[in-house]
């Protein structure tokens, strides 16, 4: 039931983009296809899952015990830009398949703000080891639902005849208003 | 001294970030604690001034160091040196501006990750003097602090019906200002309204 209630709060009610503003940038530059969004997505998704066992390690094992936890920023964020520098290197031998898929998302992940936030939102919510993963997981896909959402609306979008000076941003982020709206709606679920 | 973008006055690159280059409005750069932090003018100001600090401070370091970091390694290495910045800020704002600083929470930390950062850094401080670099961290910064208190005085007139925590009308505002939806909303207009206005201005 505790696993129950972090997935439905990750994904609908504390949605990563729509709510917490986390990962706007890949939100908005990667949204014209909902193909290229599901690709985002599935990426983030993989680093996110590794990146919650890793800050959780590093936090716990290391840290702490070194009474240095202010030093929480620089070392997660240096480990999280070699992670993903490791994850593509490791993709590209084992599964090229899956490189091929996700390949151009990867480099553009060290500079989503979605996560090195969700590494110190865990720590702040001191969360367990499995907890964390669960919530990074699920926080991944409300970020992907997200994204395929937006992807959706704006391939419509992309035909309809507008003002000039509402064209592009603008237009991106009433929408995205009008969505984060929308999932307002599951405000007090859990 | 070298330079190989075209020369500015120092005027020239402290005004250049409110309107030709404004990271917000132009670049649109920074969107998360752009739309994240701006529930109120203060909180906007504060997230814009603690970015700003960190962006001239970091810009200063590395346009000092730009000749000894080997090219291969400069981005991780800019990274360290923006990530030392923002701790030495994390800490002076825990100390001295607790209630701010836990509004403001994890994009506190999160100013590591600000492409407008590193962008400059990339794109001026590792080609330009100490100086220069200091003046375009200023002006960068002024543009975004601008920007953020322009965002968060909108969000809270709209929202709670007061200017930098001054109410001027009975009762609440319209909530939504406020909430989520409210944010892209407001950025939304304001940057409709400041392509009309830069439309006309050509």
């Amino acid at each position: 039931m505790e696993y129950f209630v972090i997935i439905i709060g990750a994904i609908f009610v504390n949605n990563i983009v729509l709510s917490q503003f986390l990962g706007i940038c890949p939100f908005l530059g990667v949204s014209n296809k909902v193909e290229t969004s599901l690709g985002m997505g599935a990426a983030v998704t993989f680093v996110m899952a590794i990146t919650a066992v890793v800050a959780y390690l590093l936090q716990y094992y290391v840290l702490v015990p070194l009474h240095i936890e202010y030093m929480q920023t620089i070392v997660f964020i240096l480990v999280i830009a070699a992670l993903v520098q490791m994850v593509e290197i490791i993709l590209k031998k084992m599964s090229p398949a899956l490189y091929q898929a996700l390949g151009i998302f990867l480099p553009l992940i060290t500079t989503n703000c979605a996560v090195l936030g969700i590494a110190i939102l865990l720590v702040q919510k001191e969360f367990n080891m499995l907890e964390s993963v669960v919530y990074s997981v699920s926080t991944a896909l409300g970020f992907t639902l997200a994204l395929v959402l937006f992807a959706g609306i704006r391939e419509r979008l992309a035909m309809e005849d507008l003002p000039k000076a509402m064209k592009g941003v603008p237009i991106a982020l009433i929408t995205a208003g009008i969505l984060a709206m929308a999932f307002m709606g599951f405000s007090g679920l859990v | 001294m070298l330079r190989k973008e075209k020369k500015m006055s120092k005027l020239q690159l402290i005004t250049k970030g409110l309107i030709k280059e404004n990271p917000t409005f132009v670049l649109m750069l920074g969107m998360c604690p752009t739309l994240g932090t701006t529930t109120s003018a203060i909180n906007g100001l504060g997230m814009g001034v603690a970015t700003m600090f960190v962006l001239t401070l970091s810009n200063i370091v590395i346009s000092l160091v730009k000749n000894v970091i080997p090219g291969k390694v400069r981005i991780p290495a800019f990274i360290v040196i923006i990530a030392s910045f923002v701790t030495v800020v994390q800490l002076v704002m825990q100390a001295y501006t607790p209630g701010l600083y836990a509004t403001l929470g994890v994009f506190i930390p999160l100013i590591v990750v600000n492409c407008i950062i590193l962008g400059r850094a990339e794109a001026f401080a590792s080609k330009n003097g100490v100086l220069a670099s200091a003046f375009d961290g200023i002006g960068i910064g002024l543009g975004f602090t601008c920007s953020l208190t322009l965002l968060g005085t909108v969000r809270e007139m709209l929202g709670s019906g007061s200017i930098f925590g001054a109410k001027f009308i009975d009762g609440d505002g319209i909530l939504l200002f406020v909430l989520a939806p409210g944010a892209f909303f407001a950025l939304g207009y304001l940057l409709v309204l400041f392509n009309k206005l830069t439309a006309k201005l050509k």
